[in-house]
């Protein structure tokens, strides 16, 4: 596997206001109907889109958009991979919110989609710019922890451990995993469930 | 030194600290269903890796499987697919799969414990949010994503965060009527939909150590909806107990050796926590969610709130929730009119639970507008239900007695709302859309709750059933 280091994303954001977005509205769970992932993009938000008229995701000006800006807890309930899978197929390198359910977080390390965290205030200037000019562009960066947009910078956040593993290329663990396999196996024969109760 | 269960279960597992601070931990068993695994199993292909421990991951079917007719070829063709894709990964790979034909096919999360799978002192994986489950048996278990289903099937580990530990006390005696599912939305009330980010729940206290370990998961299972990871008990005599005779559990003098080891995993007394929460049981009502997350909830002698009687900020969530609820401000969410009732899902389709549903309806029926319909969360669940006869107790009432699965919980196969019809629902979710009509509304209550709304036709209190008792 290429060693595929991620420190930058630029581009136009997408603002989606509200609290508690779950995956089933990210995408409905009628949509995992399926063997492979592939298509799930054109299914991203579909019920939302169709009851809200003005949904952004619907909206072209934001056609092409690379950040996805959102509010808090964004991603809580099933572990559904879809949901991620879905944003990154439609386009979206990147997510910058309020806070993240911690399955919806893991599962975009696992596919190179960084999810940050900045203040409340941050998020919606943001958005505001977002909504008066979709062309404006941003560019974050995961080694400086912000977002620049024009002549302004904005603090980011993000764990340790996820930021480090996106700027040194082993976001994507199972290779890490697979490494010294023996301490695995020892940890097998430890267990006594494994080993064997007497 | 003084530890809590999950300190001592992530240290047993610890293989070692990976460079980027996360942990790599050694997964006990690993669970699997046909709709978040497809893709894993691809993953692995398309690198020309295989399964490590092929004999710790167990697979069932749940999510897609119709509840009607179970025959093989399904007539939905999707649905077959799946299941075949399925039974061709693990035929492939040497994993055992409990199928449709078998006779222990169910809900992942039914099955593990039924089969004495689930056990203390483990790590236990499975690509489904509900995961936690199992850690009503003094297990740690997360629910993770394909790409994780991945990296279990292909090392047996997971690279995790460690998580903070918080303790829920909860004292005191239940009311009658109140239920474990009410305990559980009652915390989620409290502490909110994001207040368990980072951490894992350890549910203790006098109420939850009476409880059975059927009330237990209950408890566990919707952790996740209180934004924990993970959720745990303790195991003590009653865990024990229910594990002893059960297919894979260790038997014998094993059992004794067994018992001993998973004693010590339980949490010290002198541990210390991250945070504490103590819950009287005896103020909890039987509660019911009004909105579109689960801890949008009321007291069923409660009035829904109002929004201009809310924070500014709450406001547009508030009302956006009310007004796809179709529910006016500060109406009693007593009488709200139902249309569907559903007993099911992983939270409370065990036995325990169709036996107190039962108990409110035995003798009565159904109001006639209502659709309700009854799924157990497993084929031996629906057997145990079969010989005490009340499978006859739901029918003659009017309720539909289905096969095992997931069914209108998330609405993957045929079973699901209509347009903007109402259901009481003894699952986990009340989200916008999640029994399958985009615009259909949910409301979560306990097993016996439904029960009486699916009688009265509208939400209604159940401590004004009789009980037979
Ligand atoms: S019953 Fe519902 S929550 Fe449980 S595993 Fe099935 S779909 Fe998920």
């Amino acid at each position: 596997m290429p060693i595929d280091r991620i420190a930058a994303v630029e581009g136009t954001a997408i603002p989606l206001r509200g609290g508690n977005i779950d995956t089933d509205r990210i995408i409905p769970a009628r949509f995992l109907r399926a063997i492979t992932f592939e298509g799930l993009e054109r299914h991203l938000f579909e019920d939302d889109r169709a009851q809200a008229g003005d949904h952004p995701f619907a909206n072209p000006a934001h056609a092409g958009a690379t950040i996805l800006l959102v509010n808090a807890n964004f991603g809580c309930g099933s572990s559904r991979e879809h949901a991620p899978q879905a944003i990154r197929r439609w386009g979206i390198r990147a997510v910058v919110g309020e806070s993240f359910s911690e399955i919806f977080f893991g599962n975009s390390v696992a596919l190179g989609m960084p999810c940050l965290t900045a203040a409340r205030a941050v998020i919606e200037e943001l958005m505001q710019q977002a909504e008066r000019d979709p062309r404006r562009e941003l560019r974050l960066s995961l080694d400086a922890l912000h977002v620049v947009s024009g002549d302004r910078s904005f603090a980011l956040t993000m764990p340790a451990a996820a930021r480090q593993s996106f700027l040194d290329g082993t976001w994507d663990a199972t290779a890490l995993l697979l490494d010294k396999y023996d301490e695995v196996e020892s940890v097998a024969r430890r267990l006594p469930y494994l080993r064997g109760w007497s | 030194m003084s530890a809590t269960l999950f300190e001592k279960v992530w240290r047993a597992h610890t293989v070692r600290a990976l460079g980027n601070g996360q942990t790599q931990l050694f997964i006990g068993l690993h669970l699997i269903h046909e709709v978040t695994t497809p893709q894993a199993f691809e993953m692995l292909r398309a690198r020309g890796w295989g399964v490590r421990f092929p004999e710790r991951t167990i697979a069932t079917v749940d999510h897609i499987v119709p509840t009607r007719d179970q025959r093989r070829p399904f007539l939905d063709v999707m649905a077959e697919d799946m299941l075949s894709a399925l039974e061709r990964n693990c035929r492939a790979a040497g994993i055992r799969l409990f199928d449709i034909s078998g006779g222990a096919q169910g809900i992942v999360h039914v099955i593990g414990p039924e089969l004495g799978l689930t056990q203390p002192g483990m790590t236990i994986a499975c690509g489904d949010s509900h995961t936690s489950t199992h850690g009503a048996f003094g297990a740690i278990a997360f629910g993770v994503g394909t790409s994780q289903v991945r990296d279990v099937l292909a090392s047996q580990c997971l690279a995790l965060d460690p998580l903070k530990v918080r303790r829920i006390r909860v004292s005191g005696r239940l009311g009658r009527g109140v239920y474990a599912k009410d305990v559980i939305l009652d915390i989620i009330r409290r502490l909110g939909v994001s207040g368990g980010v980072g951490y894992a729940y350890e549910y203790a206290g006098d109420t939850v150590e009476r409880m059975s370990m059927d009330e237990r998961m209950t408890i566990c299972n919707m952790s996740i909806e209180g934004g924990a990871r993970a959720g745990y008990v303790n195991p003590d005599q009653v865990t024990f107990d229910y594990l002893r005779g059960r297919r894979f559990a260790p038997d014998g003098d094993e059992f004794e050796a067994a018992c001993d080891w998973w004693r010590s995993m339980a949490s010290d007394p002198d541990a210390r926590y991250d945070g504490e929460v103590e819950i009287d049981a005896a103020a909890i009502e039987p509660t019911v969610t009004w909105g579109i997350n689960p801890g949008q909830s009321v007291h069923v002698s409660e009035t829904v709130p109002r929004v201009d009687e809310a924070e500014a900020a709450d406001r547009p969530s508030l009302r956006e929730a009310l007004d796809f609820m179709g529910l006016r401000d500060g109406q009693p969410i007593r009488g709200t009119k139902i249309d569907v009732a559903f007993i099911g899902s992983c939270t409370n389709a065990r036995l325990s639970d169709l036996r107190e549903a039962a108990t409110i309806i035995r003798g009565r029926h159904v109001a006639a507008h209502v659709t309700a319909l009854v799924v157990p969360g497993s084929q031996a669940v629906r057997l145990a239900a079969e010989r005490e006869g009340l499978d006859r107790v739901f029918t003659e009432a009017g309720f539909e007695w289905r096969g095992a699965g997931c069914s209108m919980c998330l609405a993957m196969n045929p079973d699901r709302l209509e347009g903007t019809q109402v259901c009481a629902s003894s699952s986990n979710r009340n989200f916008k859309g999640r029994q399958g009509s985009p615009t259909g509304r949910t409301l979560l209550m306990s097993p016996a709750m439904v029960a009486a709304a699916a009688i009265a036709g509208e939400v209604a209190d159940v401590r004004e059933f009789a009980h037979a008792d």
